[in-house]
């Protein structure tokens, strides 16, 4: 792609895109905080021009729909000038979800591996646990992420651990899925081969399933991530608002901070957006290290 | 070789019951009601016995039928004993209990060995065998929360949860309503009609397409589950601001899946369309959006878990007195925990059948689709 095509195809409808959006928000904003500052300024006996009107619209302490600058201005003095262990700070709550995201995510990814591993061997396993892994994904399962936290602090478990385990549910799901379709992925001719080779089950293993998998396992991966810093996310709720960013959520509702809410949730977007870059990045590396030609990865 | 190492199963099923034999007796000395030398020696007669039998080299469908009643009527028997016995359960009755397991999966290895000619017995096998699994996932639940007594908080035993259930159907029926008839089908509904109406658009003007497609790649991946409260502040408490957290979770997919599939017909069949001097509507209509069928379903399985996920959790955040996340997230506070489960068995069996519905729609529309005639 020459360079002057990538901003003509790629980054010039993005960025009118992007504005548009930001335009439709202030304009939403504009509407939606309006009948309540025209509440104000009756009870006030204020009658103020268009354009100091349009201005009171855009900075009310709690608006229905805060305007972008507001939050943008919420998110930098949130996150660039508080110091990192205050509890105002965005930086700590991120850090918060991260970890338990992290540590959710590692194990779920171990767990949806051998599970995979074991369902490609073991025939059995194979035919009794495979409808039920793809059952278990029509159950909304995060309905249970309350009740995991409620119990196991009842009987004192709490803090990282439980919203880890439910990361760690939302995430061996796809991972097991993706690698169980990775590990078969070689083609019947390639099987032959290294049975040609006399080539153990275990040899066969590492030398064809394992790098046939690896694009699959990264595919599956971006979308456990994702679906694990969700479970963190909701994980954080029913813990009393301690700390991160779902109970900073929970707080700006009960509250009424509504540009509180707004600063989380960009900032939980920031964190989802560089968790899936990292393993896309970790990925490409990975194919990069293995020989792969760029066109072998599934979309 | 591999003839000698097939029933390991029933070997260490054996090896297990004659170990539970010397460590008799099934029940802790303090146990109020003992179990009586009859039922005793029927336990061990048919667990014994079945794995003795299992041995033999007999048909592959007699041993699995035998070994599927015998060591599920041990096992019922031994679990029917532990009323009034909860929390005395002795090492001998867990190694009875792993040897039925063992026999089971022995059963269900037999059940995978069997080829079988006739497509209704195939399917009946391809139910009877997750079946199995799903029931001693049961069977161990129920026998290791009542025989080992854990506090009924941590964990209730289905047996609980199944009576809970019954008890309070008018009130699982009622949160039903509230949450999928009202919320969940209506959000669905029109969250995914306007993100096809608004892939269509995207169709039509490249420009836009290029732009929104990154956006909207971006946004499926973020926790947009986040909006709940600022939904629930706009709309109140009732159902519609749980139907606007199902539209913005939909919309996405939806859009981003039907985009990918209207680029899946060939430019062959394209050129044909064009030879056939079609315009866009009728390519569109005849040619792309049945080649998009099989991307849009993906879009659509998606998202009736995400729409039932939405409207739960939107509930956490504030819901008149009904619900199925309201009686979840109050429930727990009152340390209800087998309401708690019946109302998640719902949920699973709610999301079994919506998701059920749109498989069945896509079997209906996709039939000509390679991973649909294959079967």
């Amino acid at each position: 792609m020459g360079q002057e095509k990538l901003i003509r195809h790629r980054i010039m409808p993005v960025t009118v895109i992007v504005i548009a959006i930001i335009a439709i928000w202030y304009v939403g904003a504009y509407f939606m905080n309006a009948p309540f500052q025209r509440d104000l300024d009756r009870r006030a006996n204020v009658t103020s021009t268009v354009i100091e009107f349009l201005e009171k619209t855009m900075s009310q302490p709690k608006p229905t729909l805060p305007a972008p600058h507001q939050v943008a201005a919420n998110v930098f003095e949130n996150t660039f000038l508080r110091k990192v262990t205050s509890n105002r700070s965005l930086v700590y709550h991120a850090w918060v979800t991260l970890s338990s995201t992290a540590v959710g995510f590692s194990l779920g990814t171990i767990l949806g591996i051998l599970i995979a591993v074991g369902i490609v061997h073991v025939k059995a396993l194979d035919r009794s646990l495979m409808p039920w892994i793809i059952a278990s994904q029509m159950v909304p399962i995060l309905a249970i992420a309350p009740m995991v936290i409620v119990v196991l602090g009842a009987i004192n478990i709490t803090g990282l651990l439980p919203k880890a385990l439910i990361s760690t549910y939302l995430s061996f799901f796809p991972v097991a899925v993706g690698m169980v379709k990775g590990l078969r992925s070689p083609e019947l001719i390639q099987l032959d081969l290294m049975r040609t080779y006399n080539a153990s089950t275990a040899q066969t293993f590492w030398k064809l399933r394992v790098p046939a998998s690896v694009p699959f396992l990264f595919t599956s991966m971006k979308v456990a991530i994702a679906a694990s810093l969700v479970g963190a996310i909701v994980g954080e709720l029913p813990t009393g608002a301690v700390a991160g960013i779902g109970s900073k959520l929970l707080a700006g509702a009960y509250y009424s901070q509504t540009i509180d809410i707004w600063a989380a949730l960009i900032a939980g977007s920031v964190l989802a957006a560089l968790l899936v870059t990292i393993v896309a990045l970790a990925g490409r590396l990975v194919d990069r290290a293995m020989g792969a030609r760029p066109s072998g990865r599934p979309a | 070789m591999s003839n000698l190492m097939r029933p390991w199963q029933s070997l260490l099923a054996l090896a297990l019951s004659l170990l539970a034999l010397a460590t008799l007796p099934l029940l802790m000395p303090q146990a109020p009601l003992a179990f009586s030398l009859m039922l005793m020696f029927s336990i061990f007669v048919l667990t014994i016995g079945a794995a003795l039998v299992s041995l033999l080299p007999l048909p592959a469908l007699f041993l699995s039928v035998m070994l599927f009643v015998c060591a599920h009527f041990s096992t019922g028997l031994m679990i029917a004993r532990l009323a009034g016995n909860e929390g005395a359960a002795s090492p001998a009755f867990f190694l009875v209990l792993a040897a039925n397991w063992l026999l089971a999966w022995r059963c269900v290895s037999l059940l995978c060995e069997i080829r079988v000619r006739s497509k209704m017995a195939d399917n009946l096998l391809r139910l009877v065998i997750p079946a199995i699994f799903g029931a001693w996932i049961l069977i161990l639940w129920e026998a290791l929360t009542r025989g080992l007594g854990i506090p009924f908080i941590i964990l209730p035993p289905p047996s609980a949860i199944g009576a809970r259930l019954v008890a309070s159907v008018p009130t699982l029926w009622a949160d039903v309503q509230q949450t999928v008839f009202k919320a969940v089908i209506f959000g669905y509904v029109v969250g995914c009609a306007a993100g096809f109406a608004v892939a269509i658009l995207a169709d039509r003007i490249a420009f836009f397409r290029r732009g929104l497609l990154p956006v909207a790649n971006l946004m499926s991946a973020l926790p947009i589950i986040g909006v709940a409260p600022i939904m629930v502040m706009w709309f109140g408490f009732d159902w519609q601001s749980k139907a606007a957290v199902v539209i913005v979770m939909t919309f996405f997919p939806m859009l981003v899946n039907t985009i990918a599939g209207l680029e899946a017909a060939g430019s062959m069949e394209r050129d044909l369309m064009r030879s056939y001097a079609s315009d866009y509507w009728q390519t569109l209509t005849k040619l792309r959006l049945p080649a998009a069928m099989p991307f849009i379903f993906n879009a659509l399985k998606i998202n009736s878990t995400l729409a039932l996920i939405g409207a739960i959790v939107a509930e956490f955040f504030g819901t008149p007195i009904v619900g199925m996340g309201f009686r979840i997230s109050t429930e727990i506070g009152r340390m209800n925990v087998d309401m708690v489960w019946a109302e998640i068995a719902v949920a699973a069996l709610v999301g079994s059948v919506f998701y059920g519905v749109v498989a069945l729609g896509e079997r209906a529309t996709t039939f000509w689709h390679p991973s649909n005639r294959s079967r």
